[in-house]
């Protein structure tokens, strides 16, 4: 397991020493997403619910025309759902998912800026004293006594689609 | 701009032209006597020749040249047509295919075989009476012609040469050319592209009166043409002046000796393009005028593709408009909106329209397939075919042919019966196969249909048991049993043949249908025949939908399943408690309730309604909350995050930016029908 999750925190330094990441707050957590994948921040959106769809992806939006899910991560780490504020944003990213690019909107309650880390400042995730399942976070990075989770997205949608997570998640 | 490969729009071209040539061969076929189609295959192979020497295809050329002798005897009635002779041109239009895909392959031997072949047949035909040597029945007499013709003043314009004309006219034997130009305007007048001048040629030949016409073949329908015969002395004038130098007699007429030069030069000077684009301009512009093809323009499909989705687009952002002049009181606003809305549909129509083409297309091909299974089976097969105008989306079109092309050979190939076995059955030797297509509601029906055996059910149970497809004594209704043929690995088949027998083919049949959101059913009676149809939707892009609302959320129902809306009333709603049925002109439908289905969580309106949707046999009702009206539905397809839910086929966007899912009405029969069942095992 260990093995892996360097593999992956090294897929997103990709051997460099410093990225560029989007910073967001999804239920008092900071969490980042590498920069480039971000496509668009959209105010919030009215909202398709699709009956009968996992909750992870309960919903559909209207993103240019395109039909595309919206993404609850707060799901996968079994947090507690916050009340949409004036500050909650939509991230649409691109994923691959089955091997074909997929635009998906994710929710959040506060986008904050785009930054550097440091790969110095990275740590591989604890294996004890967390309770979300560790395969889902690639790092987590230090930075002013604080931590960012940089979420493995990857990780977070296949196990979305494999089973029916109708009870928070929890390791 | 760039410019299209010219190579690849003469094979394009050509392979349009071999689709022509072998449809006028079968036709001919069926009806040897047929003038029309022995016209129209030689001007296919005329063009191909022409068309395939100016892309320097010489051994294409070359080749069809033979051929296109070949048919010239024919059509002078030289040689009748025969069976034999088609056989041996269609064998070459293939040898023709080769020589187009790899011009600089070693194609000597087998061009000369089939040469060989197609001589013989000539030979055969002309034989009753008529030496072998038919080109020549007789040596006729020198006799002179005066030709005077006016071309119509667009032709150059049109990509006719002239000088191409006078060329072949000197071919035919003497003659000596004089170009009136008596018609040429002041200067100030001309129009550098149109045609003035008008030629007078004096013609000694040993052709027929028929031959100087077919210089003129394709140009007949709008030219000037006079052809006199020149009384037999006289004849000798135009043969005693030489071709080469005539000096000029009247005032007015340049002399243009058979050298193609000055006068049509000086009315093509400006405009150099009828002297680069000579024949295959020439003879394109015949073939849409004389074949039945009206003015065609090749477009790429994806850029159809491109525009359908522009187009669909254009339709969302026009209801939002129209919604937001809706709610406002600026009139002008309204005109406007109204205006665009008019305008977006007639395009989507129109856009529509250009995605959809005949079926005859795809059907045209079978003929030939049928001639050779017919050859290669020793059966005596006819194919019928129907409803050829029923048009379909292309990419719909494209994905049928492999399907269509296993249906019917199995018909070929196992449907029918031998002559013989016909004959002590009762039944005409030639066996038929019937392809008809035709539209009903949103869908094509394509139906295979033969008059052979139909299908052993016997054989395809006891099949379906030794390989484990069915348990030995499962009950299974009669189609269930037909089914079974469409199972991957599955044959009755005593015998693998050439043709069909290796189980696979029905499999994939059924997975393209499929794919097309398409139905397939089988009816067969033993002795008398089966009966294959598909029944496919007519477009993947956009549909006529029904927009409902039930609970918060709005949902689409493609209106090609909608049978019927009605209110239920409250009494009905009652009652339907315990039982999920309404009454409708005294036969019972079960109804879903949408709500339920949804979890919508909200109150039901008061006045609920039913929609009456229909699948394939079965009838069922669903309760909305209310029903919004017809919409023109944008079909987006649902991310793969939502696979697994089956009881939407799409999204759409809605006028206020909204999205409605579309719901698939035979996965939400099948939900409610398992809805129904946990009710009744709940009590």
């Amino acid at each position: 397991m260990s093995q892996a999750q360097r593999n992956l925190a090294e897929d997103l330094w990709n051997g460099r020493e410093e990225v560029e990441v989007l910073t967001f707050d999804i239920a008092g957590e900071m969490f980042a997403l590498e920069a480039v994948k971000v496509q668009e921040i959209l105010d919030l959106l009215p909202e398709t619910t699709v009956p009968g769809a996992k909750p992870f992806v309960g919903s559909v939006i209207n993103f240019r025309g395109k039909v595309i899910p919206l993404a609850d991560i707060r799901l996968a780490f079994g947090m507690e759902a916050t009340k949409p504020t004036i500050d909650s944003r939509i991230i649409v990213i691109e994923l691959d998912i089955d091997d074909e690019p997929t635009l998906t909107g994710i929710r959040t309650d506060k986008v904050n800026e785009v930054t550097t880390l440091m790969k110095a400042a990275g740590e591989p995730p604890p294996s004890v004293g967390m309770r979300w399942r560790p395969d889902f976070i690639d790092c987590l990075v230090r930075r002013g006594g604080e931590f960012i989770i940089i979420p493995n997205l990857h990780t977070i949608f296949s196990a979305q689609q494999e089973r029916m997570p109708n009870q928070p998640l929890q390791a | 701009m760039s410019f299209p490969d010219p190579i690849a729009v003469f094979r394009t071209e050509a392979a349009e032209l071999l689709e022509q040539i072998e449809t006028g061969l079968l036709d001919l076929n069926h009806d040897l006597a047929d003038k029309e189609q022995v016209d129209a295959v030689f001007r296919g192979l005329h063009t191909l020749k022409g068309s395939g020497a100016m892309f320097g295809f010489e051994a294409l050329a070359a080749f069809t040249h033979h051929c296109e002798t070949a048919f010239d005897q024919v059509r002078k009635g030289i040689v009748p047509a025969t069976h034999d002779l088609v056989t041996a041109v269609l064998g070459a239009t293939d040898h023709m295919r080769a020589l187009i895909e790899t011009p600089n392959g070693d194609h000597e031997a087998a061009s000369e075989v089939l040469l060989a072949g197609l001589r013989a047949a000539v030979a055969a035909a002309a034989d009753p009476s008529q030496t072998p040597a038919a080109a020549a029945p007789a040596k006729p007499q020198d006799v002179g012609y005066r030709i005077r013709f006016s071309l119509p003043a667009n032709a150059m314009a049109n990509g006719t040469n002239p000088l191409g004309l006078l060329d072949e006219l000197a071919e035919l034997g003497t003659c000596r050319i004089r170009a009136d130009k008596s018609d040429i305007p002041s200067l100030d007048l001309i129009v550098a592209s149109d045609l003035h001048v008008r030629w007078d040629v004096e013609l000694l030949t040993d052709q027929p009166r028929s031959a100087i016409e077919d210089v003129f073949i394709f140009v007949m329908d709008e030219m000037q043409l006079d052809i006199a015969a020149l009384s037999p002395n006289p004849a000798a004038a135009p043969a005693a002046v030489p071709a080469v130098a005539a000096p000029v007699s009247s005032a007015t007429p340049a002399p243009v000796v058979a050298a193609p030069t000055p006068a049509p030069a000086l009315a093509s000077a400006p405009a150099p393009a009828p002297a680069t684009a000579p024949v295959p301009a020439e003879t394109r512009q015949n073939e849409t005028k004389q074949a039945k093809s009206a003015e065609n323009v090749r477009v790429p499909a994806e850029r159809l593709d491109e525009l359908m989705d522009r187009v669909g687009e254009l339709v969302i952002a026009q209801s939002r408009l129209s919604q937001l002049a809706n709610s406002s009181a600026d009139l002008q606003l309204r005109a406007v909106s109204e205006d665009v809305e008019r305008l977006s549909g007639e395009l989507r129509d129109t856009m529509m329209v250009l995605r959809m083409v005949p079926v005859a297309h795809l059907f045209s091909r079978f003929r030939r397939l049928v001639h050779d299974l017919a050859i290669e089976t020793g059966k005596k097969i006819e194919l019928i075919t129907e409803g050829e105008t029923t048009e379909v989306d292309k990419s719909v079109v494209e994905r049928l042919a492999d399907p269509l092309v296993h249906l019917v050979r199995n018909s070929c190939d196992h449907g029918l019966e031998t002559p013989e076995e016909r004959i002590a059955a009762g039944k005409p030797a030639a066996g038929r196969i019937y392809l008809t297509a035709r539209q009903q509601a949103g869908e094509v029906i394509i139906t295979i249909r033969d008059d052979g055996r139909g299908i052993n059910r016997e054989r395809v149970r006891a099949k379906a048991e030794a390989s484990g497809l069915i348990a030995s004594n499962a009950t299974l209704s009669d189609q269930e049993l037909l089914q079974l043929i469409f199972q991957p690995g599955f044959s009755t088949a005593q015998q693998v043949t050439n043709l069909s027998g290796r189980g696979v083919g029905m499999d994939v049949v059924k997975r393209t249908i499929d794919a097309l959101r398409g139905t397939i059913n089988v009816a067969s009676q033993n002795g008398e025949g089966s009966n294959i149809s598909l029944a496919i939707p007519l477009t993947l892009a956009i549909i006529d939908g029904l927009l409902v609302r039930v609970g918060n959320g709005r949902y689409v129902i493609p209106l090609s399943a909608v049978e019927e809306c009605l209110e239920l009333s409250l009494d009905e709603d009652m009652r339907s408690r315990g039982r999920s049925f309404i009454s409708l002109r005294d036969s019972l439908v079960p109804f879903i309730r949408l709500r339920d289905l949804f979890r919508t969580g909200t109150k039901p309106d008061p006045f609920q309604k039913v929609v009456v949707i229909s699948t394939g046999a079965e009838r069922v009702g669903l309760v909305v909350d209310q029903i919004i009206g017809d919409h023109q539905t944008v079909i987006k397809g649902m991310s793969k995050l939502h696979h697994d839910v089956a009881t939407f086929s799409g999204a759409t966007i809605l006028g206020d930016g909204g999205v409605a899912l579309i719901l698939d009405v035979g996965h939400l029969v099948a939900a409610g029908q398992q809805q129904e069942a946990q009710l009744r095992a709940a009590g």
